[in-house]
């Protein structure tokens, strides 16, 4: 059997293929967190919180409706988008003239308050959510066996990264966008609601987010606690990345995910700091990240 | 004529209030229930101990040797030095008299430092580290509800009278998963079977398919799963999807209880063999305390850490009471005299270690379809009697008792 630094190829392979796995969630995270910060230079904390109400919001929609998996796809991205609305009429869009400081203050204190709320109702070993039928089981590789359901994770992540891009680069809509972020006054002059493309920006930053929470409920217990875990490295990724990045975003997720994945593989104890490691490196070569525009 | 008045009134005062003084400490007793309450372990004792400590108040009226009880708590984010902080705190300005809980081995070795220091009684439910009770035992510790060697003795040696010789063990990388691991591969190895490798994960990990990955490909019969609260639940739940326990592999959830259980479902949790020192439907009794418990907080039935919380509370007043004051070390003498005999535990003892042991619990999570109710989670496969789920003290590198 061909090994690699005394690990097995087909063991190798089979680490490979799960960090890319995890690389679609922190791509689906960063991407929702770079499309928010390179539009409205928002720091969005409560991305984690944003992320775990997509999580309930499908557990709730099948305990009390019985709305099931794929309905939930579509509308626990919704429901928790209209909360992102919400919140951004109400309270972030009077702190947009500030300091970064303040966005990032006032969506860390939303997140510590849903968070708190769900583990007053729910406590923190979390509710059980099934996989959909269709995809329970599993398919063997030949080098590993893999859960049809983490296939399918990886396929939809790269599906909805890709629509992102296409969305915000290349559609009229992506245009504005992007002129509103260079110079807001003047795109309002010829007639665009900026401030109405900044809300829908934030509604959308947290629907992909709550997208990732769904697409996450079936392979993790839902728990109020499952964004905090995860947050603090999707942060890490987008400033790898570069911040505002979209195409940057993405690429560093997948990546990033490889690299976490072949930690656990070598030095296990590791897996929780080597992004931050990779971070820190980074930061010394390129202040502004991989993908990130000057300095 | 005046400061002689003045000097007689104030001995006078003095003389009334010393026996008082020598009684009780500041006219009140206070308890600190110092755990985990936000993080992965906030359902595995949490609030839920807070307000286990204050039934067992309640129970005892209220007040002891005349005086106040009063219990306090604090969430300690897993963290020793932030545990170590407010241990300090509460022991020099705030008349705390004694820290109970102290979910999570390493904050409880931090603060039964602390306790040592100060001369202040602390009784652990919540950590599993026999090192309680081994090297870094205190005269004025105590360990109560259970610890490594008694899930390495219960949940370990069931696995392995089943045939589960061959062992990989998917470890929490801090002080409770390397005790937990080493005790239970020492015990698995006294009764012939291997320990075959291990994986150490950070705590409260996302993802544990990498590490899943590798006890598969270990080809071990048993993945002993050295880690607890939702850390357990979420390896569970992904060693499902991964098709290992239908591989031929099995999983021992070596320290799982009641509320993860209910948490994680029978869907995925059913079959998983456990150790446990208390379940709600054992006699009428149980039923009786978890009905009461259940009342007060939104319909949860308590696990062995929350009904040993409320044991240790109750008999830590019972030992005031015994020794007529509040006075460390007459309190801990009269802790390691008494028996102890209440809802929790049956003829339990206190060994010179300070471990407190008493029989505990193999069970079974019940199939969906055996279920007749939200919490109709367990059945009982067989009794672990004190002497043997506990280590002797002679044996558990105590140096009080060498």
């Amino acid at each position: 059997m061909t090994m690699i630094f005394g690990v097995a190829l087909p063991a190798l392979l089979g680490q490979l293929l799960l960090g890319l796995i995890n690389g679609s969630f922190y791509a689906m995270l960063s991407l929702g967190l770079a499309v928010i910060f390179g539009l409205l230079r928002v720091i969005n904390f409560a991305h984690g919180a944003q992320y775990m109400l997509g999580a309930f919001a499908a557990f709730l929609l099948l305990e009390r409706t019985g709305i099931g998996y794929w309905a939930a796809l579509l509308v626990a991205p919704l429901i928790v988008g209209v909360v992102a609305v919400v919140i951004e009429r109400t309270m972030l869009r009077r702190l947009y003239g500030l300091d970064p400081l303040y966005g990032l203050l006032l969506t860390f204190g939303i997140a510590l308050v849903l968070e708190g709320l769900f583990r007053e109702w729910y406590g923190t070993s979390g509710k059980p959510y099934a996989a959909p039928p269709e995809l329970v089981g599993a398919t063997n590789l030949g080098f590993m066996v893999l859960p049809i359901y983490r296939g399918w994770v990886v396929a939809a992540s790269l599906v909805v990264c890709i629509a992102t891009w296409l969305l915000i680069e290349k559609t009229r809509l992506g245009t504005y966008l992007r002129a509103a972020t260079e110079n807001a006054a003047l795109v309002e002059s010829f007639g665009v609601n900026v401030p109405m493309l900044l809300t829908l920006t934030y509604g959308l930053g947290a629907a992909l987010a709550a997208l990732a929470g769904v697409l996450a409920a079936p392979i993790q217990q839902v728990s109020p606690l499952m964004g905090s875990n995860l947050i603090i490295v999707v942060f890490a990724v987008v400033v790898v990345g570069g911040m505002g990045s979209i195409m940057g975003a993405i690429v560093t997720g997948y990546t990033l995910g490889i690299f976490e994945g072949l930690t656990k593989v070598f030095y296990p104890e590791a897996s929780n700091i080597v992004i931050f490691v990779i971070m820190a490196l980074v930061l010394l070569v390129r202040p502004a990240g991989l993908f990130g525009r000057g300095a | 004529m005046r400061i002689g008045t003045l000097a007689l009134a104030a001995l006078g005062t003095a003389a009334l209030a010393a026996p008082a003084a020598a009684q009780v400490s500041d006219n009140v007793v206070k308890i600190g229930i110092l755990n985990d309450q936000s993080g992965v372990y906030a359902d595995f004792g949490g609030k839920w101990s807070y307000d286990a400590a204050r039934m067992a108040v309640e129970d005892f009226g209220g007040t002891v040797l005349g005086k106040p009880v009063q219990v306090v708590t604090a969430d300690h984010q897993n963290k020793p030095d932030i545990a170590s902080n407010i241990a300090r705190q509460w022991y020099d300005t705030e008349q705390v008299d004694a820290i109970m809980e102290l979910t999570t081995s390493s904050v409880a070795l931090a603060v039964q430092g602390v306790s040592k220091e100060k001369k202040r009684i602390n009784i652990v439910t919540g950590a599993a580290t026999t090192d309680l009770t081994g090297k870094q035992c205190s005269p004025y510790g105590f360990h109560w509800a259970y610890d490594t060697r008694s899930l390495a003795v219960g949940t370990g040696g069931a696995m392995v009278a089943q045939g589960g010789d061959s062992w990989f063990f998917l470890t929490a990388d801090y002080a409770f998963g390397y005790s937990l691991e080493s005790e239970t591969g020492n015990y698995v190895k006294s009764k012939g079977g291997r320990v075959l490798g291990s994986v150490r994960h950070p705590l409260s990990a996302t993802d544990y398919s990498s590490f899943l990955l590798q006890a598969q490909s270990s080809g071990a019969k048993v993945i002993g799963m050295a880690n607890a609260g939702l850390d357990t639940s979420n390896a569970i739940k992904q060693a499902a999807e991964f098709g290992i326990v239908q591989g031929g592999q099995r999983l021992a959830a070596l320290l799982f209880t009641l509320s993860e259980v209910n948490g994680l479902g029978l869907q995925s949790a059913q079959g998983l063999v456990l150790t446990e020192g208390w379940y709600w439907d054992q006699s009428d009794e149980n039923r009786a305390f978890a009905a009461r418990f259940e009342k007060r907080n939104n319909g949860r039935k308590p696990n062995m850490i929350h009904v040993g919380t409320y044991s240790a509370v109750s008999q830590y007043l019972k030992a005031i009471q015994k020794a007529g004051t509040d006075q460390t070390e007459a309190v801990a003498k009269a802790l390691h005299e008494m028996p102890v005999q209440d809802v929790f535990a049956k003829n339990g003892k206190v060994l010179p270690n300070g471990r407190m042991a008493y029989d505990m619990y193999l069970f079974e999570v019940k199939k969906p379809s055996e279920s007749k109710g939200p919490w109709d989670l367990y059945k009982q496969l067989a009794k672990v009697p004190g002497d043997e789920a506990f280590a002797k003290p002679a044996e558990s590198g105590c140096p009080l008792v060498q």
